[in-house]
């Protein structure tokens, strides 16, 4: 995977927030002329940094039907079926025109969130607990199931806690790579692989013969022992286990000014 | 899970009537053509381009033992479910919205398992309608395979005639009722959205009866005029109702954008007393005026006019 690190001062105010760190790392990994579908939230935000910095020819997808959307500013879309997220675009279908795009082989990148992940990249969005007798319904797949497996290289973006991080999810919402091995393709998931997982702590892959999650770098100040107390099974270790680059203050300003909107410049009044 | 016989779907289009003619009504009587127990598809997608004149008007009336199915739900799903209305919901992703977490309401009646959730992926939601609107029983496709969501719900799989691959088989669907809101429509039934489609097209093709509310009822000289914008033909629809701001509290691209401030209010509501909040919203905005316009006068002129400016501000002229 690609890390486009910038060689440019770090930012240095020192208040970086995980969300910002996580979509700031994220966004690296994501080329220039390559196409991305993203889901909303920090996936989206992280595509749009991207595209504002090292990936102008990066085309950002969303599940309502958006093709190549530009965004406004401060006005970043709650919903990938919205008018916001819509903003800029060169192209408008429906939702399912969408998904057969990813289902052709047309979409680069998979980009989603995760309420829970396990050691093999499945994700659960749909119950904590079991089906029949859930401790919490949650909303459902959307089109994450379709994301991860119709995309080409699937990316993960999340926080890194032990209730996220588990053994076995409760549910197989989204299929990663199953139960490890060739399972996934045994299932008949012929296409779509998982790439990175991204989090506050680290940047993680899958070992291509166990398809098991596995170390590759750290955020700057975190040690190998802070991450494996955060995750809730045994993690492997790549062989060289990297620091990545600190968000520079040109990503951390993008970020924020697309999330807050252009920053107004305030005039000094005696 | 019902299979709707295809060809038994078919049948009942081949001996359908098509006449060109008058189809206004107001919501209150296109709704008159939904019956308890039927599987209502409900247009647009979370809180985009909702038929919310018409899932007012069909609030109104509470119908009972209803299936709902929707790409992905919106806090019009809680409605329903307060007023007792629903015994399953078919979609891929219930809430409200990402700001507002988890919608509470749903997860009451689906928790106690006192209302069922099918749970699909978004695209096979898609390929269901599709499917349905094809005139076939299935579709093939590559998702869905290996997850807990195919199992849970049985789906099968086909192995390719000639090459031997194994696919998914997404059962079709072919809803009792399909309520879409469009931008315009004429008083035949053709009918024009602007902006994104969702899955409204295969929506109401799949349906066996098409209710569609519209922002303004156009000639059909003005329907002629930009047909490449004409997403449904006047024989696939059999109510036309006009509805500005049909779709509001939610958005309706290029008119209107999403009143999230009333979203906020239904909500916190939602988040602190459950279904009975959800029973409150439906007597005080839908039962206690005549119509979706009394709404929207509770609403007020200033608010629409605040909406429609956002609207104006995110979509090209």
């Amino acid at each position: 995977m690609s890390d486009i690190t910038a060689d440019i001062p770090p930012d240095t105010t020192g208040d970086i927030t995980a969300e910002e760190l996580m979509a700031i790392t994220a966004s690296r990994l994501l080329a220039d002329h390559k196409v991305v579908f993203a889901g909303v939230g920090m996936p989206l935000l992280a595509s749009a940094v991207a595209r504002h910095r090292h990936a102008p020819h990066l085309t950002i997808v969303l599940e309502g039907g958006i093709i190549g959307t530009a965004l406004l500013p401060g006005k970043l879309p709650i919903s990938t079926n919205e008018m916001r997220a819509a903003y800029g675009a060169q192209m408008l279908t429906d939702i399912t025109d969408i998904f057969l795009y990813a289902q052709r082989g047309y979409f680069d990148y998979g980009f989603l969130g995760a309420a829970q992940v396990d050691m093999y990249g499945n994700i659960n969005t749909s119950v904590i607990g079991t089906m029949e007798r859930p401790r919490v319904r949650l909303p459902g797949s959307g089109g994450a199931n379709d994301i991860i497996s119709l995309c080409n290289e699937v990316l993960i973006v999340t926080q890194h806690e032990p209730r996220r991080f588990v053994e076995r999810v409760d549910f197989i919402t989204s299929p990663g790579y199953l139960s490890g091995g060739d399972s996934r393709a045994r299932a008949g998931l012929v296409t779509g692989r998982l790439g990175a997982v991204v989090t506050d702590l680290a940047l993680l892959d899958f070992e291509p013969v166990s398809r098991r999650m596995r170390l590759c770098a750290l955020q700057p100040g975190v040690s190998v022992s802070q991450v494996r107390a955060q995750t809730g099974f045994e993690l492997l270790l790549s062989d060289e286990i990297t620091e990545l680059a600190p968000p520079s203050a040109q990503e951390v300003a993008i970020y924020r000014e697309l999330r807050d909107g252009p920053v107004a410049v305030t005039v000094q009044t005696p | 899970m019902e299979h709707v016989a295809v060809l038994a779907a078919r049948a009942e289009r081949e001996a359908g009537g098509r006449p060109a003619v008058d189809k206004r009504m107001t919501a209150e009587a296109a709704v008159q053509l939904i019956r308890d127990g039927d599987h209502v598809a409900i247009g647009g997608t979370l809180y985009s381009r909702t038929p919310m004149a018409l899932v007012f008007a069909l609030l109104r009336q509470r119908r009972r033992h209803l299936t709902v199915s929707r790409p992905l739900a919106c806090y019009e799903i809680e409605l329903f479910l307060s007023t007792g209305a629903l015994d399953r919901i078919v979609s891929s992703w219930v809430g409200i919205g990402l700001p507002w977490g988890l919608a509470p309401i749903f997860r009451h009646y689906v928790e106690r398992g006192e209302v069922a959730y099918d749970e699909w992926s978004h695209l096979a939601i898609g390929l269901r309608y599709k499917a349905g609107a094809m005139g076939v029983p299935f579709l093939p496709t590559l998702t869905m395979l290996g997850s807990d969501l195919a199992a849970r719900l049985d789906l099968q799989t086909v192995t390719c005639p000639y090459t031997g691959e194994r696919l998914a088989a997404v059962p079709a669907l072919n809803p009792d009722v399909a309520l879409i809101h469009a931008h315009r429509a004429d008083m035949l039934g053709n009918v024009q959205v602007d902006g994104y489609r969702h899955m409204d097209v295969d929506m109401a093709r799949a349906a066996r009866t098409v209710i569609v509310s519209a922002e303004e009822i156009v000639s059909p000289e003005q329907i002629a005029a930009h047909p490449d914008r004409t997403m449904l033909p006047h024989f696939a629809v059999d109510a036309v109702v006009a509805a500005p701001h049909g779709a509001y509290p939610h958005e309706c691209y290029g008119r209107y954008g999403p009143d999230l401030r009333h979203f906020d209010g239904y909500a916190a509501a939602a988040k602190e007393q459950g279904p009975a909040a959800g029973l409150r919203y439906v007597e005080e905005n839908v039962d206690a005026h005549a119509d979706f316009a009394g709404f929207l006068a509770a609403a007020g002129p200033d608010r629409l006019a605040a909406l429609a400016a956002d609207a104006g501000e995110l979509t090209p002229r």
